[in-house]
């Protein structure tokens, strides 16, 4: 009895593996990393939604095969995150890992993939690690490296002649980037740079420590939920009147509807925008509202390009998914309607794109949005690329 | 510099009375019903929700804060009476793994109900202004309503607490509760009691945080637990313990929030001073709780 158990359990075993790589070729498994509960779960909706509204566009196909998308939730944690990879690569054998919000949990999560062969296309953080010395051909990204938005702040902060300003950021990988790029471009005097915890909801403390400093001006790095309780408290304490603030990260399509007209006036810098007029983009948010009724954030259109990206890829190698070579260099083109227009790849594998000053207004029927200003960079190279050995 | 230490001062006195009002309920429901309580944040979301909704519906904001409190004691009630009755004679592990289930439930049932994006949450015009505390100092209006607040509650607890007949239940209760019980008093109807006005303490919370803090599926836990550590510093179970432990924990925090750096950069050089400070500030009240248990195992008033 027992031995025929054993046999019958090899027979299945056997012919299970056999059947997996063909059946593999015919579906494109991609793990799709990002935060879906607790205060970032709203964040991880935009992207979601975008990267549903992709597959939509796509009929449903990725580079003509059928797909398979495996949502992993990382809660905002690094270690999570690590375990939803592992989970992805060994019991769902993707062939693409793809997302990831902070981070601290792409600087977990990166490494584990590309060491598995497996490609990681990033859609939001861009630590700047992964941009210089432990760039790899397996990891490319649709968003930016972080320094990059800042640096476009620091530039018309100083182009604007603001000299004394205070800066602030949480206290994680992102949070050092920002402010490393911001002064990268900014020459004037740096008041004072202030790290808080990740996630926290009272700034009073911090305020009142600004507005004893008497900075001409103050910078920030908030995302999410921490925006809005940065910004309403800024506001509250009547200093947004007194101390100009400038953001990146921080007033988006995510916390405006939070924030509504506390938030007018705030400038970001940001290399998209809603009002960004090329045709990718009216059709993304388009759609987007029709589908989902609400208007999508950076963080979607960038889980958007990454769907996109990776079609790409699969259909220049005719959907033979074991040939790397071939995806790495049509994904190295960014041969793909990107929403932001049309951009190219560094040797890193971040983004040469426009950065452009952002505005909050009033809008014409009274909801308070995003406009473009003016570009700040055009085809801004991160600062990065240079300490990455990577040869095309 | 001696005006910004007050000011600090009144930030962390504001931050405590926050922390106070959550840490009340919590120890009263673990002190007298020996139950441990996760979902006590969740309580405070519903208040935040309920009193941004009674706002937006209502218009008025005081109306929104007496439909919201009203409204948290009955959640309260009702999830006392349908969830947690079965859990008084589990231990405590089956009441944690209960209560975190609740958690999950609250935070989904409310992205259900109001989406997973932040909701706006806005003050009446006469409460977002300021007020001259010393010449100098000013400080906003409604942070300085959430002290005065938080103070009358406190009050109002110790005096619940000391003079009243049920405040004598309730400490008799806490030291031996199958003595009160076998002396006739209705055990069930005074748990109810309590933990009804351990949520709306909570739901009180929760609508004080909603026009300052971002109101969304979720905000509960990252108050929970600071709320813990306050618990734990001032003895499980006691009202004083969680008026001082909320203090303490206020003042502690801000203070090392506003001043290690500064503090740290006399004596390190100002690169070192730039790690360690923010690092060691949001780490100075779990040392604060380590040091406690160190010393006094059972918090700083204990009630046994």
């Amino acid at each position: 009895m027992r031995t025929t158990i054993r046999a019958s359990l090899i027979f299945l075993h056997t012919a299970l593996m056999a059947v997996s790589p063909a059946a593999a070729a015919e579906t494109v498994k991609i793990g799709f990393i990002t935060s879906l509960s607790g205060p970032a779960g709203i964040i991880g909706k935009h992207m979601k939604d975008s990267v549903e509204l992709a597959l939509d566009h796509l009929g449903r196909k990725v580079g003509g095969l059928d797909v398979e998308i495996i949502y992993g939730d990382d809660q905002r944690k690094p270690d999570v995150g690590k375990q939803l990879a592992d989970e992805m690569l060994k019991k769902h054998r993707v062939h693409f890992v793809s997302g990831i919000i902070w981070s601290n949990v792409m600087l977990a999560v990166a490494p584990t993939v590309t060491q598995a062969g497996t490609f990681m296309i990033g859609t939001n953080a861009g630590p700047h690690e992964l941009a210089g010395k432990m760039c790899n051909e397996l990891f490319f990204t649709t968003s930016w490296q972080n320094d990059q938005t800042p640096e476009a702040m620091g530039k018309y902060m100083q182009d604007q002649g603001i000299r004394d300003v205070y800066a602030m950021a949480p206290n994680y990988a992102a949070g050092k980037d920002m402010i490393s790029g911001f002064k990268r471009y900014f020459k004037g005097r740096v008041v004072d740079e202030v790290y808080t915890k990740l996630g926290q909801q009272d700034y009073q403390a911090e305020i009142s420590q600004i507005r004893a400093a008497h900075p001409k001006a103050v910078f920030v790095f908030y995302p999410g939920d921490m925006g809005i309780q940065f910004v309403k408290q800024y506001v509250q304490a009547g200093l947004r009147e007194q101390i100009p603030l400038y953001s990146v990260y921080t007033i988006d399509e995510v916390t405006l509807p939070a924030l509504k007209e506390v938030a007018v006036g705030i400038f970001e810098t940001r290399y998209w925008s809603p009002d960004l007029k090329n045709e990718a983009n009216q059709k993304y948010i388009g759609d987007f509202r029709k589908k989902f009724g609400y208007t999508p954030s950076f963080y979607g259109t960038q889980s958007y390009d990454g769907i996109l990206l990776i079609d790409s890829a699969v259909r220049a190698v005719k959907g033979d998914l074991s040939n790397r070579k071939g995806m790495i260099a049509a994904m190295r083109k960014a041969d793909y309607k990107s929403t932001r227009g049309t951009y190219t790849y560094n040797v890193n594998h971040f983004p040469i794109q426009n950065f452009y000053l952002l505005k909050t207004v009033k809008g014409a029927g009274g909801e308070v949005e995003m406009q473009i200003q003016k570009t700040v960079f055009e085809n801004h190279k991160d600062a990065y690329y240079q300490d990455c050995g990577m040869k095309w | 510099m001696i005006l910004l230490v007050l000011e600090q001062t009144l930030n962390g006195l504001q931050y405590g009375v926050m922390l106070l009002l959550m840490a009340a309920g919590l120890t009263l429901v673990f002190g007298i019903m020996n139950l441990v309580n996760l979902a006590h944040g969740s309580l405070y979301m519903v208040g935040a929700y309920l009193a941004t909704g009674f706002y937006q519906w209502t218009g008025s904001f005081l109306a929104s804060v007496a439909l919201a409190l009203a409204a948290t004691l009955v959640v309260g009630i009702v999830v006392e009476v349908v969830a947690l009755r079965t859990l008084y004679e589990r231990d405590h592990l089956d009441q944690v793994l209960a209560t975190f289930g609740l958690i999950l439930f609250f935070n989904e049932l409310i992205a259900i109900v109001w989406g997973r994006a932040a909701l706006y949450s806005s003050l009446p015009g006469w409460l977002s202004g300021h007020m001259q505390v010393l010449p100098g100092v000013r400080y906003p209006v409604y942070r300085a309503l959430v002290i005065l607040v938080g103070l009358v509650v406190a009050a109002l607890l110790y005096l619940m607490v000391t003079r009243t007949r049920l405040g004598m239940l309730i400490r008799a209760g806490a030291s031996n509760r199958t003595m009160v019980a076998a002396l006739g008093v209705n055990i069930r109807l005074l748990y109810t009691v309590v933990f009804g006005v351990g949520a709306a303490l909570a739901g009180l919370a929760g609508l004080i945080a909603g026009p300052i803090y971002a109101v969304q599926p979720g905000m509960g836990e990252q108050i929970l637990i600071q709320v813990f550590v306050v618990i734990v510093i001032g003895g499980i179970g006691s009202i004083r313990g969680a008026v001082v432990g909320a203090v303490i924990v206020g003042m502690v925090d801000t203070l090392g929030r506003a001043f290690l750096k500064p503090v740290l950069s006399i004596v390190l050089s100002p690169s070192a001073a730039d790690t360690a400070g923010p690092a060691l500030a949001s780490m100075l009240i779990y040392m604060l709780m380590a040091a406690v248990l160190a010393v006094r195992p059972q918090g700083l008033f204990p009630v046994r």
